[in-house]
């Protein structure tokens, strides 16, 4: 470290000089992280409507490719050679920047997130990651951040009432639920003790089929993985939040004047964020690339060190994909006032209360506390919090004389 | 050091540029880009001096919150597509009269206060330092502004409030 700032954990730098293979290790995960992204939204809208459509007796698309799977490409390319078109009254600069503003926090949230162990490429020892960032949580919090640009400078730009409707109710979900969303990443970091993506994972480590329960997090910090489920689905747009895109009252959504490659970005956008979504709550909650090798090779077969980790990595992300498809075709889109009462009444809230709880018995753990003391006190003091926030809440209707 | 030179030269140009832009645009969407393009400037600044943890706090909560908020608000007030007339005032000299007072006086100072020094670039500061500095050393001052910030929001409620 002479002088020279250190923007990465990874022990690809510790030698501290930059030649040209540790460029190429880097050059090459950037572009097997991009290529990585697109063949898996490609092949998750595929899934997703072959799922739904099992799941309602229907057959889903079957014509282009072995079981229809290139149906999305197929798609991708028509809609490549389609005109586009601008509305006369769009504003042009900031209709054509706002699809990639919405595409490019969902790739750059992926650069973070673990997918396999240390492994060896060209010679160097190297994190099967993009890049580990000291501070990684607070970068997927910075780029989830981010996403709402696209979406609400689409329906400004497009100069159309539609759209402004759209992108304004998307806005508001958006910002109400990044609250809840940053909170439940809090509840792990309080576990982990560490900002670094890496570290979470690390401090997952899988030790015997019983670090399922006791190392994982999603046990240790259970409510804040509900509730981080729960803002994710509505941070990404996706059934039963997807009031952004609600063809009944708003004709399309924010990107109804969108034709053509334009609009086909912000569709990638939008599953792309769904599969990054998931691939940080396996980073938070599941162990990441954490799992079982296999146990009649060595520790160090390039099995072991390679492969096993990113099968574990894809077995869980696929496992919450499964679920995000499973509540899409299950639920029907929320009504808007419950939406953000579930968001601001309930999802903070508790959110907030798990966060003063685990803290508490985070700092009990280290001073040797008594925790058969400390636990229920905690606890009955967050209930009694809950109780009395819950009773001070207006009900439905009550407030609405008042304010008028 | 001749690399970070370069990126702070390059980072530096974009950013007064972009305020440039910021005050001289007629579409206050607009404006409130130019303001992401100055406050990112920023972040990479802070990236280029290794602190990554005020960087990325600087993207989440200016960039990621405070603007979006603006334009929030601008949408839901007045999304003038095609502005009808300028957005300049009549404070527009003494505005630009005060820029340029406080760009010398600052400027001055700087070179006052460090002429030839060079500065060593320190190792980067690492997180548990800020969070230390923040919640030991400097406890009672962040907790003054948190409420200071608490009595601004409760301010904006009661004077939005028609009753």
């Amino acid at each position: 470290m002479t002088g020279v700032p250190v923007v990465a954990l990874d022990p690809l730098f510790d030698g501290g000089e930059i030649t040209w293979s540790v460029f190429g290790v880097v050059a090459i995960k950037v572009v097997v992280a991009f290529a990585f992204l697109l063949v898996a939204v490609m092949l998750y809208i595929w899934g997703m409507r072959k799922v739904i459509a099992d799941m309602q007796n229907r057959i889903g698309p079957n014509r282009a490719g072995p079981f229809g799977v290139l149906q999305t490409l197929a798609d991708g390319i028509k809609l490549f050679f389609k005109e586009q078109s601008i509305p006369s009254s769009a504003d042009r600069p900031v209709f054509r920047l706002a699809p990639y503003l919405s595409i490019m926090p969902a790739f750059l949230m992926f650069c973070v997130v673990p997918v396999g162990g240390r492994v060896s490429i060209l010679g160097h020892e190297t994190y099967l990651q993009v890049v580990d960032l000291p501070v990684g949580a607070l970068f997927v919090l910075a780029m989830s951040g981010l996403g709402v640009y696209g979406i609400m400078l689409a329906g400004w730009a497009s100069g159309s009432k539609y759209p402004l409707l759209g992108s304004v109710r998307a806005t508001a979900q958006l910002l109400s639920y990044e609250a809840a969303f940053g909170l439940a990443v809090l509840g792990v970091l309080i576990q982990a003790g560490t900002l670094s993506t890496r570290g979470i994972v690390d401090e997952q480590a899988w030790d015997g089929w019983a670090s399922f329960a006791t190392e994982w997090y999603w046990a240790a910090a259970f409510v804040p993985f509900v509730i981080f489920l729960i803002a994710a689905t509505a941070e990404t747009n996706h059934p039963p939040f997807d009031l952004v895109e609600a063809e009944q009252e708003l004709v399309g959504g924010f990107n109804t004047e969108y034709t053509g490659i334009r609009f086909a970005i912000f569709f990638l956008a939008e599953f792309m964020n769904v599969i990054t979504m998931s691939a940080i709550a396996t980073t938070l909650f599941l162990g990441g690339p954490s799992g079982p090798g296999l146990g009649f090779l060595a520790a160090d077969n390039v099995v072991n060190v390679w492969l096993m980790p990113v099968f574990w990595f894809l077995v869980k992300v696929l496992a919450l994909l499964y679920c995000t498809i499973w509540v899409r075709a299950s639920l029907p889109r929320m009504r808007y006032d419950r939406l953000m009462a579930l968001g601001w009444k309930y999802l903070i809230e508790v959110a907030v209360l798990w966060v003063l709880v685990s803290a508490a018995l985070v700092v009990a753990r280290e001073e040797g506390w008594n925790v058969w003391v400390v636990t229920p006190i905690v606890a009955a003091a967050a209930l009694g919090a809950f109780g009395v926030l819950y009773l001070c809440m207006p009900r439905p209707g009550e407030h609405v004389e008042e304010f008028r | 050091m001749i690399a970070q030179n370069v990126v702070f030269g390059v980072l530096a140009a974009a950013m007064v540029l972009s305020a440039i832009g910021v005050v001289t645009t007629k579409n206050v969407v607009h404006a409130a880009l130019y303001l992401v393009v100055v406050l990112a400037g920023g972040a990479g600044q802070f990236l280029l001096l290794g602190q990554e943890f005020v960087a990325w706090v600087q993207v989440l909560v200016y960039i990621g919150a405070v603007i979006v908020l603006f334009l929030f608000g601008i949408m839901l007030t007045r999304a003038p597509m095609q502005p009808k007339e300028s957005l300049d005032n009549d404070l527009k000299w003494p505005g630009l009269v005060v820029a340029v007072a406080l760009v010398g006086i600052l400027g001055a100072l700087l070179v006052d206060a460090f002429e030839d020094t060079e500065i060593e670039l320190e190792a980067p500061t690492r997180t548990i330092e800020v969070t230390d500095a923040v919640f030991r050393t400097y406890i009672i001052p962040f907790e003054v502004v948190g409420i200071l910030l608490l009595a601004a929001l409760i301010g904006a409620v009661v004077l939005a409030r028609k009753d």
